[in-house]
Order: C-alpha cells, then sequence, then structure tokens
C-alpha cells in the first residue's frame, strides 16, 4: 500500500502495477478454476503453473529477486514435464455466436479496436506507458460488450480468458523466458564472444557491410532455430550491438526492423511448425511444405525491401 | 569460447525440437556457470529480468475480452464484411482477408487463426467464387488456394502485429537494447515498422491475385 500512497511514486508506474495486478488476477483465476475442475488430466501441474506466474505478475516488485527466480522455475516445471494442459472446452456454440452476431452486428468491431486505439493515445499524448492503455482499452471494451449483451457477466470475460490461456498455453511465456536467458547472456559476457568472432570475419566499422550482415544473420538463425524471438537476443548482442550500433546507427529503426527481417526467416523454415507445418494438416493439404513453398517469393521481396530501407534510414 | 556454450544448446535445442522452455532454463544455467555466476546470481538475474519485462505478458489482459468477443460474434461479422465484395475471385478473397486481419493484428485481435477462421470461413468463399465461375475447382488449384490463404494468413500476421504499440516483438526488442545501453520508445518502435508491414500486405495480396489469376486461366482452359 505504501507504494500506492508515495506521492514520489509517478502516477505512470502505479497505473503500470495496477496492470500487473490485474494479469496476475487473470492468471490466478486460471490456476485456481484449474483445481476445481473435474475432469482435469493434469489438475496440480496446471495450477501450479499459472499461480506461480500469477504471483510473480502481480507482486514481482515487492518480492526479493532470488524468490522470483525461484517462482520462475517453480512455473518452469510443470511445463517442461508436459503437465500444463487445457481444462474442458467451454467455447460457444455456433448458434449462439451467430444470434449474438445478428443482434450486435458490425457494432462489435468497436471494443474489437479499443485496445488498440488507447495504446495510441496513451503513446502519443501521455508519458504513461502505452501499456496502461491497452489496459484501459480492455477495461472500455468489456463495458462495451456488457452494454451490447446481459450475457456478459464478469464471469464470462474471466472464463473465456481461462480458455483461451489453455490454449496458449506455457508456450506464451516463451518472450519473457527468452528476455530473461538475455539477460543472462549479458551478465555472463557471451556479447563480447560473439562479437570478437564475427570481428574476425566481417571489417569492423563498415556500416553497411554491418547492416547487411544483420539483416541476412537474423533470418538464417531464425531458420534454424525456428523462432525470430530467440534469434533476436543472441544476434543482437552479437552482431547488431557492435557491427552496427557501436557506429552510431539509429537503434529504433535497426533493431526493430532486425526482428521483422527475421519474421523473414520463420516464413521459410519448417521449424516454425505452427505456422507452416500445422496448417498443412488443419486444411488437409498434399504437400507437406505447399505453405512455406508459397510464402518463399514474398519473404524474399520483403527482407530485400527491409534491407533497403535499413541503409537508408539508418 | 567456452561462453558460448549456451547459444550452442539454444540454437541445437530449438533445432532439434527439444522442449522450449527446458532448452531456455538450461541454456541459462550452464552459460551463469561458465561465465562465472554462482546458482543465486542466476536466480537473481532471471527473476529480475523477468519481473522487468512482465509488459510482455499484456496478452493476459488483452485475452479478458478476445474470447468474449469471439463469444459476440465478432467471426460471424468478420466473415460477413469480407462477403461484401462483388465478383471476387479467389486470389480477391484471400488478399481482403490479408487486409483485415493486417488491422485486426495491429489492434492485437486475431479472428482464430488456420483452425478458427481460415478452413471454416477464407476457404469455402474461396472455393465458392472459383465455383461460381468454373462450375468446380481443379484439385491443383484448391491445394494451390489453401498455400496461399495460408502464406497470407502468416504474412499479414507476422508484419501486423509489430504495428501494435506494445506487441511483445517490440518489448523484446526493446529489452535487448536496453541491455546494450540503448533506449527506444514503443510508439517509435511501430511507427518504424508501418512501411514494412504495408509493402509485406501488398507483396502478399498482389502475388496470390496473379497467381489466382493464372491457374484459374491455365486449369481450365480445355474443358471450354
Amino acid at each position: 500500500m505504501q507504494f500506492f500512497m508515495d506521492p514520489k511514486v509517478l502516477l505512470g508506474a502505479k497505473l503500470l502495477e495496477c496492470l500487473y495486478i490485474l494479469m496476475g488476477i487473470i492468471a490466478g483465476y486460471a490456476g485456481v478454476k484449474t483445481l476445481f475442475e473435474k475432469e482435469h488430466k493434469a489438475k496440480i501441474g496446471t495450477a501450479v503453473f499459472w499461480i506461480s506466474l500469477a504471483v510473480v505478475l502481480a507482486f514481482g516488485r515487492w518480492i526479493p529477486k532470488m524468490v522470483n527466480g525461484i517462482l520462475v522455475v517453480v512455473m518452469a516445471i510443470p511445463a517442461v514435464l508436459r503437465q500444463v494442459k487445457p481444462g474442458a472446452d467451454r467455447s460457444a456454440t455456433k448458434a449462439e455466436t451467430k444470434a449474438k452476431a445478428d443482434k450486435i452486428g458490425y457494432k462489435i468491431f468497436v471494443p474489437t479496436l479499443m485496445m488498440g486505439t488507447f495504446a495510441i493515445l496513451f503513446a502519443v499524448f501521455t508519458k504513461i506507458s502505452p501499456l496502461v492503455g491497452v489496459g484501459v482499452g480492455v477495461i472500455v471494451a468489456a463495458i462495451l460488450l456488457m452494454v451490447f449483451s446481459r450475457d456478459n457477466k464478469p464471469t464470462t470475460f474471466l472464463d473465456d480468458s481461462k480458455r483461451l490461456l489453455d490454449t496458449v498455453g506455457p508456450l506464451s511465456m516463451l518472450p519473457m523466458l527468452l528476455a530473461a536467458l538475455g539477460a543472462i547472456f549479458t551478465a555472463a559476457g557471451v556479447g563480447q564472444v560473439i562479437a570478437s568472432l564475427v570481428g574476425k570475419v566481417i571489417p569492423q566499422g563498415n556500416m553497411t557491410v554491418g547492416i547487411i550482415v544483420f539483416a541476412i544473420a537474423m533470418p538464417l538463425f531464425t531458420m534454424i532455430m525456428g523462432n525470430a524471438f530467440a534469434a533476436i537476443t543472441v544476434i543482437t548482442v552479437g552482431i547488431g550491438g557492435p557491427f552496427v550500433l557501436a557506429l552510431g546507427a539509429d537503434p529504433t529503426v535497426i533493431g526493430m526492423l532486425a526482428l521483422t527481417c527475421g519474421y523473414c526467416g520463420t516464413l521459410c523454415t519448417p521449424m516454425a511448425a505452427n505456422f507452416n507445418i500445422v496448417p498443412v494438416a488443419i486444411l488437409d493439404m498434399k504437400g507437406r511444405y505447399n505453405v512455406i513453398k508459397n510464402q518463399l517469393v514474398p519473404a524474399g521481396i520483403i527482407l530485400a525491401f527491409q534491407i533497403c530501407y535499413m541503409l537508408i534510414a539508418k | 569460447m567456452i561462453k558460448l556454450i549456451g547459444v550452442a544448446i539454444v540454437i541445437l535445442g530449438f533445432a532439434l525440437k527439444l522442449d522450449n522452455i527446458a532448452i531456455i532454463l538450461v541454456a541459462g544455467l550452464v552459460t551463469g556457470l561458465v561465465g562465472g555466476m554462482d546458482i543465486v546470481k542466476i536466480l537473481e538475474t532471471l527473476g529480475n529480468s523477468f519481473v522487468a519485462n512482465r509488459g510482455m505478458a499484456i496478452f493476459v489482459v488483452v485475452m479478458l475480452v478476445t474470447g468474449t468477443l469471439e463469444r459476440n460474434g465478432l467471426r460471424e461479422m468478420a466473415a460477413k464484411l469480407i462477403g461484401k465484395i462483388k465478383n471476387a475471385t479467389a486470389g480477391m478473397v484471400i488478399g481482403a482477408y490479408g487486409v483485415l486481419r493486417l488491422i485486426l493484428a495491429a489492434f492485437n485481435v486475431s479472428l482464430g487463426g488456420t483452425a478458427g477462421f481460415v478452413r471454416p470461413v477464407v476457404m469455402p468463399m474461396a472455393t465458392g467464387a472459383v465455383e461460381a465461375k468454373h462450375g468446380s475447382v481443379d484439385e491443383k488449384h484448391l491445394e494451390e488456394l489453401k498455400g496461399m490463404s495460408s502464406g497470407m494468413e502468416n504474412i499479414t500476421w507476422f508484419f501486423g502485429q509489430v504495428l501494435f504499440v506494445g506487441g511483445s516483438g517490440a518489448l523484446l526488442v526493446q529489452s535487448t537494447l536496453k541491455g546494450l545501453g540503448y533506449e527506444t520508445e514503443l510508439g517509435a518502435l511501430a511507427t518504424v515498422e508501418l512501411p514494412v508491414a504495408l509493402f509485406a500486405l501488398v507483396v502478399g495480396a498482389v502475388m496470390y491475385f496473379f497467381k489466382d489469376k493464372r491457374l484459374s486461366k491455365t486449369l481450365y482452359g480445355q474443358k471450354k
């Protein structure tokens, strides 16, 4: 409570903590609700996962660093043991959604666009994090949905979010875990080692060469790993930092475009099975690589566009 | 050199399709140990970074409404919107879906992916357009339409999501750059991607439009 009463703490920081507490409530609800499900295949593991996540999200600020680290490991254990599973599917039937669509109509797009709209408004007009804007947008959207239909009660929202959390599962934590891995890499000095290695191959001090190598290394490593998020932490520290940014290039342009250069790699690799192989099964396609084949040319063109963009806007 | 063992673990682990979370934990532990950190320091770094990056879990908050939006007919209305195009070819249906998906992705909303939207909505509309013109759909054409729909789905999702201010991609870039000592703003990171997203949409839509047109011409030529 002291934190929220302290006049020295900025309003934005307080609101951000409120947002994290809201995240914790949603994740915690998913965990506790799981405990009460009768026919759940992995009740304990699933509950441990979501509840320890909820504690770190909501109270991480006030918990000692090491305890947070232990909680993250505790959260990861059931995930690694494959003991985090979805509960019974309670999504709406076709008849229900059809009836709602007939009643609400195109108005449904208004709450749909609220999160993005408020994020932009907060980014442009306030010094508060746009993430708080997303949170405000969610609340506005929820209120609109309650106005549109009396069937939308607070528990409807919580149950629906539990269903979606069940679908995305532990892999949704990948970006945060990768960021943590990046932090450990930095603390252990991995970046310097890669930089000295790469320095033997490409000339230092030439920004154009640096950008091209960075922009091509991203999709290549993404294709091997199947995940641009895993590639960006390693490649930015090893190549982007010492060979491009250290020479004075714009970190916003170079750092961000490197990620989307990596996405071009995602379009070309069977390692990104979720995007490129699973649809083959869902759509009953004959050729295992027919999704990738349709993406190769666009990926190449978009990558070339981005390299030119980086060279011009550096 | 030995410090690179963590990088090797990540690359090999992902490439060998081992459990992603296990790979990250092992890579972190091993790198920390060879880099001279003790277990306490490694756990502290892990906990500290995880808490500092809680913003990446923003999707948890967004899910509070996305599921209920679906429940209230979002997919039905999206399908109705795409269906408004008159005399559409299959390529145009796929392109229109791309436009809608890119816009929604920029607002961090998905219509349900391949299983939730492409299979039940986009494919029937695309094949319906072909049937209206040729009577039936050639097998090769059908296969390519499936491939193109999935391609459109992926391209617009990847490049649309980066337009969302506060998306997880930008947050990861921001935290990586911060580790190197560079401060960036989320709004600016999203703005940078605007030309890329528009370019990607146009490339995908135009390519698939002409590919469908060519298939439509060559595959049904002899029958008429």
